[in-house]
């Protein structure tokens, strides 16, 4: 298949590795931001061609692994009433909340959609005038501009029957409070390659050159991240600061001009709780006064002043690993207490989580050891 | 035509009276006519040949009803003669249950007898005996079918699980994720995905000319729920051995490799309704594949990897960029991603 296949060739892939090798020539330390990254690494056993000097961790990317329990039991709350059809992406129906997730929803009579686009689930609002359609509006910048598209054109169609349960967040905020944590150990970022198609790579700049942190925008497949990897090793043993952009292919440095304006149109930053970090400034997205009507937080206020402080389960460590200091097996609940089947926390659930990334590609019995 | 007057199905349809009468001999008697079902009995009788018999059920519920390359009615037919063909038996006869909904509309409940009755005909196993259920509206879902098969296992022929051993080699009969993609394409309306057709089909003859051939088959197994990777860890724990595939070989054609890669979607763990894993001695692979592609429906057939002793039972993926890593079960269904 086109643009994948050449980008998983076999012998690139080992000379990619090769080049690693060869030039790590002292310990380090590297996050790849995106749980879509930390798959690709274990679905293709990319750590296993690196030299143990260089140690990969895990970063927060992953916008089911961050949404914190409050909200996820608002939006059991909101999936539960009778005239709500709640719309989602798939991958969060599994994430528990402190009572309960949406496929315990669903099961008992709630009307759920998984939705593959946001213009689908307003056309269903459209379709339904009767009923209102609550969206679980997930996902890191890559996902904000389609969100904004149905905002706009629900407006402009005069479709109020549609709002949107917000859980956006942003992906410098985040990677600027692993920075300036005490414990950070990270010294060189692969940045998310789709969040930069749609944001550029500008805001990085300033972030590398602040926490001195090199930074090197990477892809998904195999041979992007381990060029991505060999970049920012180069970079880390000749002592460069720069931001460098891997994935060139649909990376530029300003990014997509309309997608950003749309997104600046309907949103604006707000503090966010990132779930097992704790809330991080102006990390978040909300929609703009002009768009409040189509917050479900607000048109739903009196439904949801009954919930209760969410309680996050208390030995799941997600915020450890989320923060990249917690490796999934090193934790005491991995695969024993904590399973895909019966998750603790996010990461466990979601097909870009870390700690189901590591229970789903590697041996259970090798990865304790 | 049949019941022109009325288009709906009515409770009075599964009543017992006349309606029930006009049901069972227009609808379906009139296509799956045949002299075993014919008498009206009870059920089928057949004298028994000597030798080991073949017995399975599965029920269908799939949504939407028609789709791409099949419906619900083919499907039920396929699905029972390929759970006989993969006991290594030569299907007989199938059993047809209906549970229809009140107010299905009747030209679908046509539509799906015809195919089934079709695809009776060309896999050459009759309908001898069925039943018919009508529930009350909002109690079913259109319509759920039942079928059960029975079937005749061949002398000499075993087809087992515990007969995989370790240095046995793992062959798939065709691409895989076709019927998974297609029933998804229709379902969710992704119109990228259009395409692709659902794979389903009747394997027993594939079956029975590998049988004919003098392959001594250890296994096999259909790769319908959950696909070729759940298949693989299931016969793996049954067997009490380990399995390495390589990815590189495994075939996947590219509309359906695309549609996965859009969804975020492993095709390993897609569904197939036409496809099948066999286990087979090492030195029988040449011979086994050369048979299997001479059917069209197994052109594709390949020798994807190898039975290991492996404690605790674990499948290995081999990945293209040539690192292993454990192809494990999923939890449950695989859920599209966000990004």
């Amino acid at each position: 298949m086109k643009y994948v296949d050449e980008f998983r060739d076999r012998g690139m892939a080992l000379a990619l590795a090769e080049r690693i090798k060869k030039a790590v020539r002292r310990p380090w330390t590297i996050m790849e931001v995106c749980g879509g990254q930390t798959h690709a690494i274990v679905r293709f056993g990319l750590d296993s061609l690196l030299p143990q000097d260089l140690t990969l961790v895990h970063g927060p990317g992953c916008p089911v692994c961050v949404t914190p329990v409050s909200l996820i039991d608002q939006a059991v709350c909101l999936a539960s009433l009778p005239r709500v059809i709640f719309c989602s992406f798939g991958d969060m129906l599994r994430v528990p909340g402190s009572r309960g997730d949406l496929f315990g929803v669903k099961a008992a009579g709630g009307d759920i959609r998984i939705v593959y686009s946001p213009l689908d689930a307003l056309e269903l609002a459209r379709k339904n005038p009767d009923r209102e359609v609550v969206c679980f509006a997930v996902g890191f910048e890559t996902t904000a501009p389609a969100w904004a598209m149905a905002v706009t054109q629900a407006k402009q169609l005069g479709i109020n029957n549609f709002s949107l349960l917000i859980a956006h967040v942003l992906v410098p905020p985040a990677m600027e409070a692993i920075l300036s944590s005490p414990q950070n150990r990270i010294q060189g970022f692969l940045a998310a390659g789709h969040v930069c198609t749609i944001m550029g790579y500008e805001e990085y700049e300033s972030i590398a050159q602040r926490y001195r942190v090199p930074i090197v925008v990477t892809g998904f497949e195999p041979l992007d991240v381990l060029e991505g990897v060999a970049m920012l090793v180069s970079q880390l043993e000749e002592r460069r600061v720069e931001v460098e952009n891997q994935y060139v292919r649909s990376v530029s440095r300003e990014g997509n001009r309309q997608a950003k304006t749309i997104v600046g149109e309907v949103f604006e930053p707000a503090p966010r709780i990132w779930r097992g970090i704790g809330e991080i400034p102006a990390s978040g997205l909300r929609l703009k006064s002009a768009y409040r009507a189509y917050d479900a937080e607000l048109k739903f206020q009196r439904e949801l002043a009954q919930l209760t402080e969410g309680i996050e389960d208390p030995e799941c460590r997600n915020g450890l690993v989320l923060q990249g200091l917690l490796k999934p097996p090193d934790c005491p609940a991995f695969g024993t207490r904590c399973t895909p089947e019966q998750p603790l926390g996010a990461p466990m659930v979601s097909s870009e989580g870390a700690c189901a990334a590591y229970y789903r590609y590697r041996s259970r019995a090798t990865a304790k050891a | 035509m049949p019941i022109d007057s009325k288009k709906t199905l009515q409770l009075a349809h599964g009543g017992g009276g006349r309606l029930m009468q006009e049901l069972i001999h227009d609808v379906f008697l009139r296509v799956f006519h045949n002299p075993m079902l014919e008498p009206l009995h009870d059920g089928a009788t057949w004298p028994v040949e000597k030798g080991t018999l073949a017995f399975t059920t599965d029920s269908y519920v799939v949504r939407p009803l028609f789709f791409p390359g099949g419906d619900i009615g083919s499907l039920a037919v396929n699905g029972t003669i390929n759970d006989l063909a993969m006991c290594g038996a030569k299907p007989l006869y199938l059993s047809a249950g209906f549970i229809l909904e009140e107010g299905l509309d009747l030209d679908v409940l046509q539509r799906i007898v015809n195919s089934m009755a079709e695809a009776a005909r060309a896999a050459g196993v009759p309908i001898v005996t069925g039943d018919t259920k009508v529930v009350d509206r909002g109690k079913g879902d259109g319509i759920f079918i039942n079928t059960a098969g029975v079937g005749l296992v061949p002398g000499g022929v075993r087809v087992l699980p515990a007969l995989i051993q370790p240095g046995d080699a793992i062959l798939v009969s065709g691409d895989l994720g076709s019927h998974g993609v297609a029933v998804l394409s229709v379902r969710e309306g992704l119109t990228f995905a259009g395409n692709v057709e659902s794979d389903t089909t009747p394997l027993h003859r594939i079956v029975s000319d590998l049988v004919q051939s003098g392959i001594e088959i250890h296994c096999l197994r259909d790769l319908t729920r959950g696909g070729l990777a759940s298949v693989l860890n299931e016969l793996a724990v049954a067997a009490k051995v380990g399995m390495t595939v390589d990815e590189a070989v495994i075939p996947v054609n590219e509309p359906v490799r695309g549609a996965c890669e859009l969804l975020g979607l492993d095709p390993l763990y897609v569904a197939n309704e036409g496809r099948f894993a066999a286990m087979v001695p090492a030195q029988q692979v040449e011979a086994a594949l050369a048979v299997m592609r001479r059917h069209e429906t197994a052109s594709q057939a390949a020798h994807i990897g190898v039975v290991i002793d492996s404690d605790p039972p674990m499948v290995v993926l081999k990945t293209v960029v040539g690192t292993h890593r454990v192809l494990d079960l999923l939890s449950g269904e695989q859920l599209p991603r966000i990004c």
